[in-house]
């Protein structure tokens, strides 16, 4: 094994660990384009973090994948050469990628939930990649396991390696699926999106336990991202991939300060800005006052279960304004969707109320709910699952200003301005939704909650699932239709940065309780409570304020 | 519907069931024509042995009626039954199914006990005496077929609507104002089609068994010759005359074997996704 400890500045004068030369991944025929990954060359050093950075279909995965020979059905490596030391790895055979992998190769994937096995206890899973390798006795292999366990910085290694993937944390889960990858020290790592699917405090952990371990090592590290704050945060050096090319590459610092190829400046224009001027602050008149409003889960309570109360909402009160966005923002289980969904009346709400110009909501019943309706609606998260994929995307819209009696032709009609006011094609109405990319369904998806001309629209995550790029686009739109409608908007968001870019007011949620609220620029700019201040430290690049530089 | 054509030929076993069903689906249809006479009609000498004389290729039974003809008119019937019964078992348990699943609570608990009910009763035993209380005839054969055999859709409709009532689209339509009898129609069961497709095909199949069994024990409806009926009649000279009951017995194989085959081609079809495993 190699232990370069290079300077991390002179990168150039070290003989690269990997080397991927003119590397082409071909796709099956009838994609939408012919190549993944497009005559691609990257080298990887020892001791050095390197980051692929790019929008979902970028190829970033590909090249990954091809490097550990897990390359899906049907896609093939058809150019190039990917040298490891100086063996070329397309042309191993299947069984002696196995071998590479995990000894030479290690891999952490994005959801650690799938990438273990529900079934098995954390050390056995661990003592698993020693046995499909052939090393150690049963014994070592445990006591093995907790090692790594304990190097990983997982609280009470022991109990950790009896424990089943879930009964642990998303945290712990991808802590564990590091200290797998790095069970037999192999000299590469490769992580997938490693941090995309955890919380933004849980993200910095992870990274800064990433960039420990490496140091410790002196590992190489490919690390796949979308995400320009995590770059800044753990790249030595970067690759910006479009569409299967490599666009820019070189350090770090380099690529973030100055960016020279026009794709990698709008990627990085694109982020929200963390830095905010404070916004005039109109006297919004109330629309919409919520009093001590609680969400209760009861759960179990069968003959020999205790029954589990979890609080999802606890006594949060809260005014949101005609034409005010109010931002709703926390980690997962915070309670932050749970709330929203008791607003637009999805689910009950235990206690509490909410009234909307004096009038009670949380009781309306009945023909008295469905008129709600008309003045509340919600823009969901998923841009797959929102739509209904056997009706047409135009019906889609239509269908509510149908259900409220309005003749079939004029919803159309009304479905097809709604279509171009937010960005497509009249004609798109005649088609259906898997014709669309994540970011016109989401238009689509915005189309529809304005179909029936609400007055308070709740968006609950309506951009987290969206390049960065397509989520300014989003964004951008959304915030132009409220101020044309004169629309409340209650933004629900795990990100704080997006929180920033488009609310008025920001509330901060922690275990069901609204711990903070007041105007953005203040909640951003002078947090009161510590755990606010927390999660502002925890984003990503904020250090560096890659937004202030690139705009 | 072109791709879903190309998926369901490129599955040789499919094409292979299509075939046969064609075959079997001529054979119903020109019965009357191939074979003008009454099957029931005493045609020739008892016990011709199979291809030996023009016109009575598959021989004659016991009673010297002609095999090849009752099996082409068996075939109709066999059809017939296998269809409509499962229509009918259709029409029950799709909607008790969606509307398990989609209002769940009491609804769900009433509607899921009385589809147990009918489950805990081995369902041929039930056929049995169902056909034997109603007394032997087309529809009763075909209710008793039809209602030992929708518990299974209703579940599994139960748990397709389950899965499909947390998908957001569901509650954006309940945003949208539009009632639950719409949402089901609309939104869900055109959702639930591919899962349906596929176990009705396997549907048929079982019910063509039902009923050839029924018949085979003399419960079968004594104005129509069937495939089970000719089974059972010669299973006594089984050692004398092998193809009274051997014709009869190859119909319902292939008959069968067509339906399951084509059901699994519409399973490849309608979910690629789930085509290649392992």
């Amino acid at each position: 094994m190699t232990h370069h400890t290079d300077t991390p500045a002179a990168p150039s004068a070290a003989i690269p660990i990997v080397r991927i030369e003119g590397l082409s991944v071909a796709l099956p025929e009838g994609a939408d384009r012919p190549y993944a990954v497009d005559h691609t060359s990257i080298d990887m050093y020892a001791g050095r973090i390197l980051c692929v950075v790019g929008e979902s279909g970028s190829g970033k995965s590909m090249s990954a994948n091809a490097m550990m020979g897990l390359l899906p059905e049907g896609v093939r490596a058809v150019k190039g050469r990917i040298l490891l030391g100086d063996e070329n790895l397309l042309a191993f055979s299947e069984e002696k990628m196995r071998d590479i992998r995990g000894r030479r190769i290690g891999m952490i994937f994005q959801e650690p939930m799938s990438a273990l096995n529900p079934l098995m206890r954390v050390a056995d899973q661990i003592a698993e990649v020693f046995e499909a390798h052939g090393l150690l006795t049963p014994a070592e292999r445990q006591a093995r396991a907790v090692e790594l366990l304990t190097e990983v910085g997982l609280p009470d290694p022991k109990r950790a390696a009896r424990a089943y993937p879930f009964q642990l944390s998303g945290g712990q889960r991808q802590r564990v699926v590091i200290a797998m990858a790095l069970a037999l020290e192999p000299e590469v790592l490769i992580a997938d999106e490693p941090t995309t699917a955890l919380d933004v405090t849980t993200q910095a952990q992870i990274l800064a336990l990433i960039r420990k371990l490496q140091v410790e090592r002196g590992m190489a590290v490919m690390f796949i991202t979308h995400d320009f704050g995590v770059v800044a945060e753990i790249a030595d050096d970067v690759v910006v991939m479009q569409c299967g090319q490599i666009v820019e590459q070189g350090p770090a610092r380099a690529v973030l300060d100055a960016p020279q190829h026009d794709y990698t400046q709008r990627l990085l224009a694109a982020i929200p800005r963390l830095t905010l001027a404070p916004r005039a602050m109109p006297d919004f008149a109330p629309l919409l006052e919520v009093r001590d409003i609680r969400r209760t889960y009861v759960s179990g309570g069968g003959l020999f279960r205790p029954v589990r109360r979890v609080d999802a909402v606890r006594d949060v009160s809260f005014t949101l304004g005609k034409g005010e966005t109010l931002g709703i923002v926390g980690e997962s289980g915070s309670g932050k969707s749970s709330l929203g969904r008791c607003l637009v009346r999805l689910q009950p709400a235990d206690a509490g109320s909410v009234t909307m110009e004096g009038r009670e909501i949380l009781d309306l019943k009945g023909e008295d709910l469905r008129q709600l309706h008309r003045r509340v609606q919600m823009i969901f998260q998923d841009p797959f699952s929102s739509l209904n994929p056997r009706i047409t995307v135009g019906r889609t819209i239509a269908d509510g200003p149908i259900a409220f009696g309005m003749s079939r032709a004029e919803a159309m009609d009304r479905a097809r301005a709604l279509l171009e006011r937010v960005g497509l094609n009249a004609a798109a109405a005649t088609r259906y939704p898997h014709e669309f990319s994540g970011g016109q369904r989401q238009r689509i998806g915005i189309a529809r909650a304005l179909a029936l001309e609400p007055e308070v629209i709740v968006a609950d995550e309506a951009v987290s699932a969206l390049d960065v790029s397509i989520q300014a686009q989003v964004l951008e739109l959304l915030d132009e239709i409220k101020r044309d409608l004169g629309l409340s908007l209650i933004f629900i968001t795990h990100d704080l940065r997006v929180a920033a870019q488009i609310c008025d007011r920001v509330m901060v949620m922690q275990q069901g309780a609204c711990i903070e609220i007041g105007p953005a620029h203040q909640i951003f700019s002078a947090p009161e409570q510590a755990y606010t201040r927390s999660l502002i430290e925890a984003i990503p690049g904020r250090a560096r304020d890659l937004a202030g530089q690139a705009a | 519907m072109l791709d879903f054509l190309k998926r369901f030929a490129g599955n040789r076993g499919a094409v292979i069931g299509a075939l046969l069903l064609v075959v079997t689906l001529l054979l119903a249809i020109f019965s009357p024509m191939l074979y003008p006479q009454s099957p029931w009609a005493i045609a020739q000498r008892p016990f011709l042995e199979p291809f030996t004389t023009e016109g009575y290729l598959m021989g004659t039974d016991t009673l010297g009626r002609n095999v090849a003809s009752g099996l082409a008119h068996g075939a109709y019937i066999s059809l017939l039954i296998g269809l409509i019964s499962t229509l009918v078992s259709l029409a029950i348990g799709i909607p008790l199914g969606a509307c398990a699943g989609y209002f769940g609570g009491w609804v769900d608990d009433i509607l899921m006990r009385v589809t147990e009910f009918f489950q805990v009763i081995p369902t041929f035993a039930f056929a049995v005496v169902l056909v034997a209380i109603l007394q032997p005839s087309l529809t009763s054969i075909i209710t008793a077929i039809a209602l030992v055999s929708w518990p299974p859709v209703a579940r599994l409709l139960r748990g397709e609507v389950l899965a499909l009532k947390s998908r957001e689209f569901i509650e954006a339509a309940q945003l949208s104002g539009q009632s639950s009898t719409t949402i089901i129609l609309r939104q869900i069961m055109p959702n639930t089609l591919s899962p349906v497709v596929v176990m009705s095909s396997m549907m048929i199949a079982t019910a063509i068994l039902t009923e050839s069994a029924l018949s085979f024990m003399g419960l079968g409806d004594p104005e129509i010759m069937s495939w089970g009926y000719m089974v059972g009649a010669g299973r006594t000279v089984i050692r004398q005359a092998w193809w009274i009951s051997f014709f009869p017995g190859l119909a319902i194989l292939l008959t069968v074997l067509a339906f399951n085959l084509i059901g699994e081609g519409l399973n490849d079809a309608l979910n690629p996704r789930l085509r290649k495993r392992g």
